[in-house]
């Protein structure tokens, strides 16, 4: 994409989307959102800077193989569930906890870790293909 | 649960698969003491078990119990009886003498650590095999040793007879083993047990329904096993195995794992004419052809091979008549046979380390440089010939002792001699020829093996001998209860070691040496004739095997050409006309067509959704370019994304409008990736079946929800979810808490398909890489052998799950991709 316009503004674009996912996936329990429409936004963001700015910037800005989330999302998915043997209850039973951040209660769960996993599934499995599409086979 | 020592039985079959996992890393570190360190193991298996010995020989069955499946009734139980103490004896002393021998055959190999695990491994899962209580158990263990063993076959992985031969003994075990699975269900099925002791509590079930079938299924299972012809070729091609190897599977082990079945299962499937019959007749047949086999051979590795294929044939044969003393006589042979076997395997591997060849022919006068080799092969030899006071002569006695009564008895007592004479001859030959005569040149110049490679075939030739020594106290000791426990009776032992003159048995084994002796001395005679008899022939199993290798996988290729075409097309035009038939067949089938829909009552700016849809619609299919078809199904979507958050489900309607995003993209992305034409070219026919298709998957889809709706929701689900949402899960949002709490194992398998499909479309992208192909510039990839689109169904989570909340909203979207 060689628009002016467009390439000045997607930075800006992508860190509100990104944001936003964020924001979708820590309300997802109690209002519409959640892991995994939060995980398609995140990716849709990452194809924007991938059109934006191009596809090595966009792995670099990665930092890690972009399935290497996906593979993590699973991995942190099943330790949810593995986290209930040591409460002797079935696999991914719900576990809940309240800290304190700042004063203000916070509950931390095993379920917020499993959507965290759904999460970086979603956003590893589709940036991953969208960035080998948009590299066109250079790379792939 | 309080300490009972009983328990180490437990330890028997897992601690050798413990130390499997750290031989190859303490072989590092221990280098040339390796072998001997850990053959402690299963020495001190072997001494553990010997202190069991006098409470076995006095009638107690140790009876181990762990529980593992509950809810069917299986359990890791573990039997010690008569039969399963002679067994585990056998492996654990062998097992102890081999890894020695290992350490030292393989000394400095780069490997020894892999092959020392293997072993181990091995060992491990042979005493499992012979422990085990539970069918389920038993065929665990069954299918370990088939693993085990095809690594070992294949250990030399980088030669490519040794992987055949892997393969191979793999194949026909394995058939083997799924026999095994069915006749074990099938077994649990009639009796309605899953342990082996109730089985043999409950007696024969010969005469029962079932019977034949699961005595058939067992038959494969032990044949393919104990290599019966016609399964027997795999066995002589897995000396592609160091020698070690063959010493330890084909003497007390793998092999003898089938014999351990018929034996283990003679009183609940035995007695009967169809066990007797096919028994005896397979088990002579193998005899006979394994002695002619043996007679072809040069190669002393595998004229030994070709004996075990024939005493286990012998083994077949004893157990098929099931008599007291054709029961004594099989587990005494068993016992003599691994002891020599083991020994003479480790010999011939001693002599082709110490001259560099095993051919009979090249070797001569080796008793003056090997003499204590020389004293273990002929220790062994005479076992093998059955001479007075060792183990084989009293195998044999008990042997004829049992045969002479019918006509079937009589003819095997034939086959008997006959074998048993010519496996005689060549017990000389092997002992004979390579050791006396004169001193000939050889590749490598002889010298006396080291201490390692001595030890094992010293031990067992002189454990042979002594066994028989000892034979009125070694009968009742553990003969006597193996018997008893084969025969489902007590069985008395009647051994002792005064030869009775006045008994026919003496004289049949007069005839048997003299059998082997005549053997011995036309050895070279009879191997020209047999080879011309074979070349005549031209038939071998082995090769039928290769055919029928090559022609399974020509069909597999034909099927997969038929299915797995690559034309992307017409993969879409099957999965959508499957999916029409899925659609209308039950429907027309069960005349249930829904009632036509009243006009429902919408405001104007519903109106205008639909409408918007519509003209997504009407757009796509006017659409001039594939970009512009591409937009117009985003708009279609859009309509859709909004109707969903009209209606109330606003997670749904989030989703929808994301997926629909990125499917342009990444339509668009294929669309230019895949460099096709801006135009869609089609042929009108191929529009036409489109067209037809996209229509009845339209009516068809509408037609199954409007059925869907006709009938009164069932709240049960939603209001269990509505109910039990905050106060269970503390979540309002019920969507999120069904997919991430209540159906978290669902969505744990579904993220792993969108990980596992995102690899897959990755792995495609890079295998059609256009740079991937640059020496043929020329060659144009035709775009339709990429099939990248896989990617939309990777999106679509199906999700049932959402309906129960979102009822009439989730089924409005057929494919479900909200989430």
């Amino acid at each position: 994409m060689n628009s002016l316009l467009f390439r000045t503004m997607a930075p800006v674009i992508v860190a509100a989307m990104l944001v936003f996912s964020l924001y979708l996936l820590l309300r997802g329990h109690n209002e519409p959102g959640g892991g995994f429409v939060g995980g398609l936004i995140a990716a849709a963001a990452m194809a924007l800077l991938g059109m934006a700015n191009g596809v090595m910037a966009t792995r670099r800005a990665l930092h890690f193989d972009a399935l290497n989330y996906a593979g993590v999302g699973v991995l942190l998915a099943a330790l949810a569930g593995v986290l209930s043997v040591f409460y002797d209850v079935p696999f991914l039973t719900g576990l809940w906890a309240e800290v304190q951040l700042f004063g203000t209660p916070i509950s931390v769960s095993t379920p917020m870790l499993f959507d965290l996993g759904v999460y970086l599934t979603v956003f590893g499995s589709i940036v991953s293909v969208v960035l080998a599409l948009e590299a066109g086979g250079e790379g792939a | 649960m309080p300490f009972r020592p009983d328990l180490l039985l437990a330890l028997l079959p897992v601690a050798p698969l413990l130390l499997a996992l750290v031989a190859a890393g303490m072989t590092l570190v221990l280098r040339r003491f390796a072998g001997v360190l850990l053959a402690v193991l299963p020495a001190a298996m072997f001494a553990y078990l010997a202190t069991l010995v006098e409470r076995v020989a006095g009638g107690e069955i140790i009876l181990v119990h762990l529980d593992w499946i509950v809810s069917y009734g299986i359990g890791l139980d573990l039997r010690l009886d008569g039969l399963s103490l002679v067994f585990a004896m056998t492996i654990s002393g062998i097992g102890a003498v081999v890894l020695i021998y290992a350490g030292g055959y393989l000394r400095g190999h780069p490997d020894l650590g892999r092959l020392l695990a293997l072993l181990l491994g091995f060992t491990g899962a042979m005493l499992g095999l012979v422990l085990a209580d539970n069918l389920v158990l038993l065929f665990v263990f069954w299918e370990a040793t088939s693993v085990f063993s095809f690594l070992l076959i294949g250990f030399d992985r980088g030669r490519q007879a040794a992987r055949r031969a892997a393969v191979q003994a793999l194949l026909v075990t394995g058939i083997g083993g799924l026999a095994l699975l069915l006749g074990a269900v099938l077994l649990a099925a009639m009796t309605g047990t899953w342990r082996v002791s109730d089985l043999l509590a409950g007696g024969s079930l010969g005469g029962t329904a079932g019977y034949l079938p699961a005595l058939l299924l067992v038959l494969l299972a032990a044949f393919t096993k104990s290599a019966q012809v016609p399964f027997h070729f795999w066995l002589p091609n897995a000396m592609e195995a160091p020698t070690p190897v063959s010493a330890f599977l084909h003497s007390a082990t793998m092999v003898q794992a089938g014999i351990y079945l018929l034996a283990r299962l003679s009183p609940v499937l035995g007695g009967t004419e169809a066990w007797t019959g096919a028994l005896v007749a397979v088990g002579g047949v193998t005899l006979l052809w394994g002695a002619v086999a043996a007679l072809r051979q040069t190669d002393l590795k595998l004229m030994l091979a070709q004996t075990t294929i024939a005493s286990l044939g012998l083994l077949v044969l004893m157990l098929g008549l099931g008599s007291d003393a054709a029961v004594s006589a099989a587990m005494l042979y068993f016992v003599g046979h691994a002891l020599y076997k083991a020994a003479l395997f480790m010999v011939v591997g001693a002599i082709d380390h110490a001259t560099g060849t095993r051919e009979l022919g090249a070797l001569s006068g080796l008793a003056r440089r090997m003499p204590l080799s020389f004293l273990a092969a002929a220790g062994a030899a005479l076992s093998m010939l059955g001479l007075p006071l060792t183990l084989g002569y009293f195998g044999k006695e008990e042997l004829y002792l049992a045969l002479g009564g019918s006509g079937l008895e009589l003819a095997a007592l034939i086959v008997a001699v006959l074998g048993n004479g010519v496996l005689g001859g060549i017990a000389l030959a092997i002992a004979i020829r390579p050791f006396l005569g004169p001193i000939v040149q050889t590749p490598k110049r002889a010298h006396e093996a080291g201490l390692s490679l001595l030890l094992g075939p010293l031990v067992l030739a002189a454990a042979g001998i002594g066994a028989a020594v000892l034979i009125g106290w070694f009968g009742m000791m553990a003969i006597a209860p193996a018997a008893s426990a084969v025969a489902g009776r007590a069985v008395a032992s009647h051994l002792s070691l005064v030869p009775d003159f006045g008994s026919l048995a003496l004289w049949l084994s007069l005839l048997t040496w003299g059998v082997a002796a005549a053997t011995f001395a036309r050895l070279d005679q009879l191997r020209t004739l047999l080879r011309r008899v074979q070349g005549a022939v031209r038939f071998t199993f082995d090769a039928a095997f290769d055919r029928a290798m090559f022609g399974l996988i020509r069909l597999a290729g034909a099927v997969t050409r038929f299915i797995h075409h690559g034309r992307l097309e017409l993969y879409v035009v099957t999965v959508f006309g499957l999916l029409a038939l899925a659609l209308f067949v039950p429907m027309l089938s069960y005349r249930a067509l829904p009632p036509w829909p009243l006009l429902p009552q919408l405001r104007f700016y519903e109106w205008g959704i639909f409408a918007l849809a519509a003209a997504g619609l009407v757009a796509l299919l006017l659409a001039r370019t594939r970009l512009g078809a591409i937009v117009a199904l985003g708009v279609q979507g859009l309509a859709v994304a909004l109707v969903y958050l009209v209606f109330g489900a606003p997670d749904l309607a989030f989703t929808q409008l994301v997926v629909e995003v990125l499917a342009v993209v990444i339509l668009t992305l294929v669309m230019t990736r895949l460099a096709l034409d801006r135009r869609d070219p089609r042929e009108i026919e191929d529009l036409l079946r489109d067209g037809t298709l996209a229509v009845l998957c339209g009516v068809g889809l509408t037609a199954a929800l409007l059925l869907v709706l006709s009938h009164p929701l069932d709240p049960r689900l939603a209001e269990f979810f509505t109910a039990h949402s905050v106060p269970e899960a503390h979540g309002r949002n019920i969507v999120n808490v069904i997919i991430v709490d209540f159906r978290g194992l669902d969505t744990l398998g579904e993220i792993s398909v969108v990980l596992a499909a995102g690899i897959a479309v990755l792995a495609l992208l890079r295998r059609s890489k256009p740079a991937a192909m640059p020496v043929l510039p020329t060659t144009v990839r035709k775009p339709r052998r990429r099939p990248p689109i896989v990617l939309v169904p990777a999106l679509s989570v199906p999700d049932l799950k959402a309906q129960a909340a979102h009822p009439v909203e989730a089924k409005l979207r057929p494919d479900g991709s909200g989430a």
